[in-house]
């Protein structure tokens, strides 16, 4: 593998220099891998934007960033030059401290998350932590404070109300976001990312296809989590002209704006690695049989993160394309629906993976082949917990449906009217309403 | 109007779950330099006030110290946005005051124009309105459409906003070579555009959820504040001056007005849309039977109006813009009034507003769809 002889080139000057193997180990190496994988989130942030403003151009007739470098491609380098030039600006009012520190706890809390998402197997994860599903969602959820702090201490009404509401709605969607993962964890039985990954590649089985009601509740909880349109109330422009953040400028501004798309890509790559299979993909492992082991590496961690942009692109298309809901219709959404629905996604599931086993070994059926890596079902049991699955979403829709029949906000298509076209004769004094 | 206390005795925000927020004059949404008070608990709102005159410039009194030909340019800023239908009105007060004989063919083509004005003025609102409640794509498109509109203006008027489209007694230059071809071009592929924008926004849930039921005027109310253009249709009042007092070649147009029902925000967005299918009709209709002929009537060597006073009125893309003219006889009018419909449909704004939420404030800025250089004048 000549792409990756460099690795053990420096392996050896660092054993040559008096390292031991073991601090080379523990040491060296996860900060070489903490830097790669920093460089590489900042750089996947930083053209994210420029992928945003692509797309929203493509989608809407206009060509997008197209001056500096070819079709634009260095415009993030000279957004951040700019930003970063730019004075530091801090309101007199404010509260100094809490007003410098507030954006420096979103970037952290959006970055530590990476150390335990599984980019690729084997050296490309920093720490295989073994409830490194806690650990995100623990950690993503200290987010919150820095929007509290930062709509607190800029001593603004905008940004008081942007703060509020951006508590309020990650509070409530944290929720649903927890209990939305429940289910696939159950299948998994296993808290550990790379460990998730492990057992869906065990299992040959993307976990979506299980749990497409939790899927869905992911992905709507993250987006509101990360405060993306339609539900990206905290920071709406023509409501609250910048919400939480209306008095940062310059590097304190853009390093708000670094912690959101981070948190973005946090939620692309655990959606990736709890439902879409993480780096696995079929076939290729035979990289790794063929003993290309480095390469295999690459591969996988490209494959993932392929399908963590993916995810990202659903981000943008539904950005410029709904409108955003009001305050209180989000908390509807989250309280009346998600939540009941991820509550209702984790009965569905108990009793889907109760049936398995009720089957197992009922009249010669075997559903259940093992339950060493994660639960590894036979191709009977996977037949049944899709279709348990299938079944679970529209029983989840259907039982919504008739809690929030009653809901003003539940039959807007019938409440939809048509208006009246009168040809009033010419010529002649309009008519006045009968009243 | 009621008068918020603006300045409040309390120490900090949390000694009151009531809380004062001056929205604008700078803000992204007040559609110009309006300032709005609002009082708020929560995000609700308690009361709210219109503080308005920012973009103040004189215009009825710097137009007492002017000949009659020389005030029509000021009249295309009042509202900037349709400066065709701005400059309609003065130019035909002055002439119906003289009873000059207009010919049939400037009338034909001052029909087309206000009309091809009045639906890029639905545009910028479609534009600005989808854009407060969140829908960024629909401003873009709307854009590209309007962009049709003024290309045909800058050919024909020599400028795409403020374009001084009229001259008392008719046009100031025939039709262009193309103009037929640019417009037919144009309403050919409006359809098309604007059944895109439907199915963005008509059917969309949020979108219902955020406009129906939201910003409720009754009929009864509208005519009270004295609402006109779409947000009196909007509540399903049949008042539209192009048919009631038809001026230009309206009379001879076959046209129909849309009415809502409950006169709420998707009812205004529905009227609004469907007056600019009306609209490419009329258009339609015109270029059909666009007469031949001159385009000026004979003027005297100075424009002078009989001594007395004359109210005339012209169905604007924002509501019904009058202007009363009053006459010594001398070159100067004595005293001009213009009716703003964007003031007066601003005048709706508290009783709308009041028990909403922040966020329908915006919508409802946008539903009234005011032009603050007609308010402040």
């Amino acid at each position: 593998m000549l792409l990756l002889a460099p690795v053990d080139v420096l392996n050896d000057l660092l054993l040559k220099l008096g390292l031991s193997a073991d601090a080379i180990r523990h040491f060296v190496w996860p900060l070489i891998q903490i830097g790669l994988v920093v460089t590489l989130v900042a750089l996947w942030v930083a053209y994210a934007t420029y992928l945003e403003r692509k797309i929203s151009a493509f989608m809407q007739a206009r060509l997008g960033p197209m001056r500096v470098g070819p079709w634009g491609l260095l415009q993030p380098i000279a957004d951040g030059l700019k930003l970063l030039t730019k004075e530091d600006f801090i309101p007199e009012n404010a509260d100094r401290w809490i007003f410098f520190f507030a954006p420096y706890i979103a970037v952290a809390s959006a970055f530590i998350v990476f150390s335990v998402i599984p980019f690729g197997p084997d050296w490309a994860v920093i720490a295989d932590v073994n409830i490194g599903l806690l650990l995100v969602l623990a950690v993503s959820s200290v987010g919150v404070l820095a929007l509290i702090l930062a709509g607190w201490s800029s001593n603004s009404k905008y940004a008081l109300l942007g703060g509020l509401r951006s508590s309020a709605q990650m509070v409530s969607y944290e929720v649903a976001m927890g209990l939305s993962l429940i289910g696939a964890l159950m299948f998994a039985r296993n808290l550990s990312l790379s460990g998730i990954v492990a057992a869906q590649g065990a299992d040959s089985i993307w976990y979506v296809l299980y749990q497409p009601t939790g899927f869905l509740l992911f992905l709507i909880s993250g987006i509101a989590e990360n405060n993306r349109a339609p539900f990206d109330l905290p920071e709406a422009e023509s409501e609250l002209v910048a919400g939480f953040h209306t008095e940062y400028s310059g590097m304190r501004w853009s390093l708000f704006f670094m912690a959101e798309y981070a948190a973005m890509v946090v939620v692309a790559a655990v959606a990736t690695t709890v439902y879409l299979g993480g780096w696995y993909f079929p076939f290729v492992y035979r990289l790794e049989t063929g003993g290309h082991h480095n390469l295999y590496v690459l591969v996988s961690t490209l494959v993932f993160l392929v399908k963590a942009s993916l995810i990202l692109y659903l981000y943008f298309w539904l950005r410029w394309t709904l409108p955003r809901f009001r305050y209180d219709q989000l908390m509807d959404i989250g309280w009346k629906w998600l939540i009941p629905s991820a509550l209702i996604n984790i009965v569905l599931s108990g009793f889907a993976i109760f049936l398995l086993q009720a089957l197992d070994g009922y009249r010669n059926i075997r559903t259940i082949e093992s339950i060493q890596n994660g639960l590894n079902l036979t191709a009977t049991g996977k037949g049944i917990a899709i279709a348990m699955g299938v079944v679970g979403l529209f029983a989840t829709a259907g039982l919504l449906a008739r809690i929030n029949w009653r809901s003003r906000d539940f039959n807007l298509k019938v409440q939809r009217r048509n208006i009246r076209l009168v040809n009033v004769p010419k010529g002649k004094p309009a008519v006045q309403p009968g009243s | 109007m009621h008068q918020v206390e603006i300045a409040t005795t309390q120490e900090t925000l949390l000694d009151s779950p009531e809380m004062v927020l001056n929205m604008g004059p700078q803000h992204p949404s007040t559609h110009g330099v309006l300032r709005v008070v609002l009082r708020l608990d929560g995000e609700t709102v308690i009361d709210l006030d219109c503080d308005i005159g920012y973009l103040h410039r004189g215009m009825e009194k710097i137009a007492e110290n002017r000949m009659y030909t020389q005030i029509a340019p000021y009249w295309d800023r009042l509202d900037y946005i349709a400066a065709v239908s701005n400059g309609l009105v003065w130019v035909e007060t002055v002439e119906q005051m003289m009873g000059l004989p207009v010919p049939p063919r400037a009338h034909y083509l001052r029909t087309i124009l206000t009309e091809l004005n009045r639906i890029a003025s639905h545009l910028l609102w479609l534009a600005t309105h989808a854009l407060d409640i969140g829908a960024v794509t629909v401003l873009l498109w709307a854009l590209r459409e309007r962009e049709e509109i003024l290309k045909v203006f800058e050919r024909q008027f020599g400028a795409r906003l403020t374009c001084h489209a009229w001259r008392v007694g008719g046009m100031p230059n025939d039709a262009y070579e193309d103009f037929n071809k640019d417009v037919r071009q144009f309403i050919n592929n409006f359809p098309k555009r604007l059944d895109e924008y439907e199915t963005v926004l008509s059917e969309n849930r949020i979108w219902l959820s955020r406009t129906v039921g939201i910003g409720v005027i009754s009929a009864d109310d509208a005519i009270a504040i004295g609402l006109s253009g779409p947000a009196l249709r909007g509540s399903g009042v049949p008042w539209d001056v192009r048919k009631s007092r038809p001026y230009a070649a309206y009379a001879d147009m076959d046209f129909d007005i849309p009415l809502g029902e409950n006169g709420d925000t998707y009812d205004r967005y529905l009227v609004r849309l469907e007056e600019m299918r009306q609209s490419r009709r009329i258009i339609d209709q015109a270029l059909e039977n666009l007469p031949d002929g001159p385009v000026n009537a004979k003027l005297p060597k100075v424009v002078k109006p009989p001594v007395g006073d004359y109210y005339h009125s012209i169905e604007g893309p924002k509501g019904e813009i009058g202007c009363y003219l009053v006459s010594d006889g001398t070159a100067q009018p004595w005293r001009v009034r213009v009716r703003p419909p964007s003031f007066i449909n601003l005048q709706a704004l508290r009783q709308m507003c009041i028990g909403h939420l922040v966020a329908d404030v915006v919508a409802i800025i946008g539903t009234l769809d005011i032009v603050l250089g007609e308010i402040d004048r």
